[in-house]
């Protein structure tokens, strides 16, 4: 018994050593551009994190089945490395130093969320390992003056920087009065400093700015305010707790308000968990399928949306959307960089210039892309109560027609 | 410094009213902590996973097409023999330890609960609609969801039953003698293990009443429960312990307080004013009992 478990051992082992042993000194192997990515498949981002990875898995599917990427007249395909970071910022920065230092990864993708992105960026950038990533916005990782950290989203103080201007062009141009409620996190703290730069520019005025602790999961003293002062606008910003939230308790509070806007609908799932009351409600996202950008590998976001979910069984939120764009831009670099030198890619990613079907994507000096506007969508709903997300704002991909003011629950 | 709520009087009705459902709520959760402390010596620091796992109950419920309001019955009844597991198959090692013991013990159990919800639920927030209206009182300056409402007399349905069932019932006066002298209540034939077990499975099912409430009136998350945990903490520490009705008014008194705060000193102090005050009492407790010289040193 005992020579049977040691044997068994043994052979594990040993298979163990030659499955890892291909990786180990991973970069480019043959023909194949090894990346590294470390993304919450457990934990509090568990369903963001896989959103993250179908993206980054779907693109790396279609780029490979559509030529690979060609460097040097050779063509190579991508693959990627996966380890789960547990939704932990220490995590992330420990499997950042294991991708590099243990597996020999030259070339990164980003993992979900501000948080994790900004402790795996001090990793990367001592080793001078070119990541692109997709789902950290937060102003911060842009000012800290890393090199080889590139972002293909929007940074988050654009987030709700349009519903301003919209509130205010629709107000005749003239400064609106704006209540806010922002979570005490980096994330939607960065929307709120974004808030304060759009009110300070168009002449609005702040009259209510709520900092909602992390553990509160009530705003009803918010709210209550809202009624009393009756600003034009208010913004909500809290991840998917907050959203929820907001919209249960803005219903049941029957706070009337001219318009709403607030990040994570989508993720939310907020007319799905909440039906008709979320409606009218604006959201800021990264990205929409009727968005009109193209590209040659995925064509447009109708398609992209309907291959996606073909693939996976779910319509692509916008975090899978961004995250297959990422690898789109790596084979780009890659091709003009034409070696897989880090440093000349590094060069090549920072003077990215392309389109794709998730938008424009152009770097500016601190990694974060700036030709790509963030869109608003509203809910709409139609009278047997099924809702849907339509494009109102920038006009010029205006799928439907911004509802303004917000009808008022006395006359819904 | 905000002024609102003094130049527009009648949002300190809001205030108080808002403030005195919350609490309520807050008291259930706190007096199954209370119970538990007394009866047992255990601080549980999974009590607000508990009360997250009763709020899945509910949601479940919802998703099938079944009002959530009916969790308010089956969660508990669920619950219970939750209690009653995790007590066999870890408090009764634990229970006659040190309090330090069975706090690592506890703990142990929340990130557990954690990571298991997280793993059959999902990460997603979720919450269940209980399509109960609103209440508006004095010309509709003052609104109060009539979920919130729901919630408050529902809980002080269990409150009341329990306060009864501890003084009238054979297993409540055994819950009792326990708490005051375990050592002679054995002596006395009662089976304090069961004793044990039932009040570490009535805690589970005030968790699974108030998680069902929770589900209606807030929002469902795995990581959601260590807020739930503290605040029933403090309520109990504040009532001091062993003094149920206390826990009640100390619920209600903290929320009324927190709210408060929050139009006063703005949001982000709302949490922080309540740990504050749990400072003041516990100093002003400690100088009224060495004036007594009861407290020793």
């Amino acid at each position: 018994m005992k020579i049977k478990n040691f044997i068994i051992t043994f052979v594990s082992a040993i298979a163990l050593i030659l499955s890892t042993s291909s990786i180990s000194f991973a970069k480019v192997v043959g023909d194949k551009i090894i990346l590294g990515a470390a993304v919450s498949l457990t934990g509090k981002y568990s369903s963001n994190g896989v959103h993250t990875q179908n993206g980054y898995n779907m693109a790396v599917d279609r780029i490979n089945s559509m030529g690979g990427i060609k460097v040097g007249g050779k063509t190579y395909k991508f693959d990627i490395i996966y380890y789960d970071d547990e939704s932990n910022p220490k995590r992330a920065a420990q499997l950042a130093e294991r991708l590099i230092s243990q597996d020999g990864v030259e070339f990164m993708l980003g993992p979900y969320s501000s948080g994790l992105t900004k402790a795996m960026a001090p990793v990367t950038e001592k080793y001078g390992v070119p990541m692109v990533e997709a789902n950290g916005a937060s102003r911060s990782l842009f000012t800290k003056g890393y090199k080889y950290l590139f972002a293909v989203l929007a940074p988050a103080n654009l987030y709700l920087d349009v519903a301003i201007r919209t509130a205010v062009e629709l107000n005749g141009g003239k400064g609106v009065k704006i209540a806010q409620a922002f979570e005490q996190d980096a994330f939607s703290q960065d929307v709120r400093l974004g808030i304060l730069d759009a009110a300070k520019e168009t002449g609005s005025e702040i009259i209510i700015d709520d900092k909602l602790p992390k553990e509160l999961n009530d705003m009803a003293a918010t709210l209550a305010k809202v009624k009393a002062t009756k600003p034009d606008v208010l913004v909500v910003s809290g991840h998917t707790k907050g959203a929820l939230t907001a919209i249960r308790q803005i219903a049941e509070m029957k706070v009337d308000v001219p318009m709403l806007a607030m990040t994570h609908c989508d993720a939310a799932k907020l007319s799905k968990q909440h039906g008709k009351n979320s409606q009218y409600a604006l959201c800021a996202s990264q990205w929409h399928k009727t968005l009109t950008y193209k590209d040659k590998w995925f064509k447009d976001g109708m398609t992209y949306d309907a291959d996606f979910t073909k693939m996976f069984g779910y319509a692509p939120p916008y975090q899978a959307a961004e995250s297959s764009a990422a690898l789109l831009v790596f084979k780009d670099a890659f091709e003009r960089a034409n070696s897989f030198d880090q440093k000349k890619v590094r060069d090549a990613l920072a003077a990215t210039d392309m389109q794709t079907f998730y938008g424009n994507i152009k770097f500016a000096p601190g990694g974060q892309n700036v030709s790509k506007p963030m869109v608003l969508f509203q809910v709409i709903c139609d009278n047997s109560g099924k809702c849907e997300n339509k494009v109102v704002a920038p006009l010029k991909w205006a799928s439907a027609k911004l509802i303004h003011p917000i009808p008022k629950w006395s006359e819904r | 410094m905000d002024l609102l709520i003094f130049q527009v009087p009648i949002l300190m009705v809001q205030a108080s009213m808002d403030g005195i459902l919350l609490g309520i709520l807050f008291a259930l959760i706190a007096y199954g902590m209370a119970l538990q402390w007394g009866v047992m010596n255990i601080i549980n620091i999974a009590q607000g996973d508990l009360v997250i796992l009763g709020g899945y109950i509910a949601y479940f419920m919802y998703l099938y097409g079944i009002h959530p309001a009916w969790g308010v019955i089956v969660s508990p009844i669920i619950m219970y023999f939750v209690g009653i597991g995790i007590y066999k198959l870890v408090i009764n090692k634990v229970v006659d330890r040190d309090l330090f013991i069975s706090i690592l013990a506890t703990f142990g159990i929340s990130i557990l609960f954690m990571q298991l919800m997280n793993f059959a639920f999902g990460a997603d927030v979720v919450l269940a609609n209980s399509g109960y209206g609103t209440t508006m009182l004095f010309d509709n300056s003052v609104v109060l969801p009539n979920s919130k409402i729901f919630a408050a007399i529902i809980s002080i349905i269990f409150a009341i039953g329990l306060v009864v069932y501890m003084k009238k019932s054979k297993l409540g006066r055994a819950i009792r003698a326990t708490a005051q002298n375990a050592r002679a209540a054995k002596i006395l034939g009662v089976d304090t293990e069961k004793v044990y077990a039932a009040t570490f499975g009535i805690n589970a099912a005030l968790c699974g009443v108030a998680g069902a409430l929770i589900s209606i009136t807030f929002t469902i998350h795995p990581y959601m429960g260590l807020p739930y945990t503290i605040r029933s903490f403090m309520i109990v520490i504040v009532a001091g312990l062993g003094n149920l009705p206390g826990v009640a008014i100390s619920g209600m008194g903290l929320g009324v307080f927190e709210e408060f705060a929050d139009y006063i000193l703005g949001t982000e102090f709302r949490i922080g004013s309540v740990f504050l005050l749990l400072v003041l009492i516990l100093v002003y407790r400690r100088f009224k009992l060495s004036k007594k010289r009861e407290y020793l040193k």
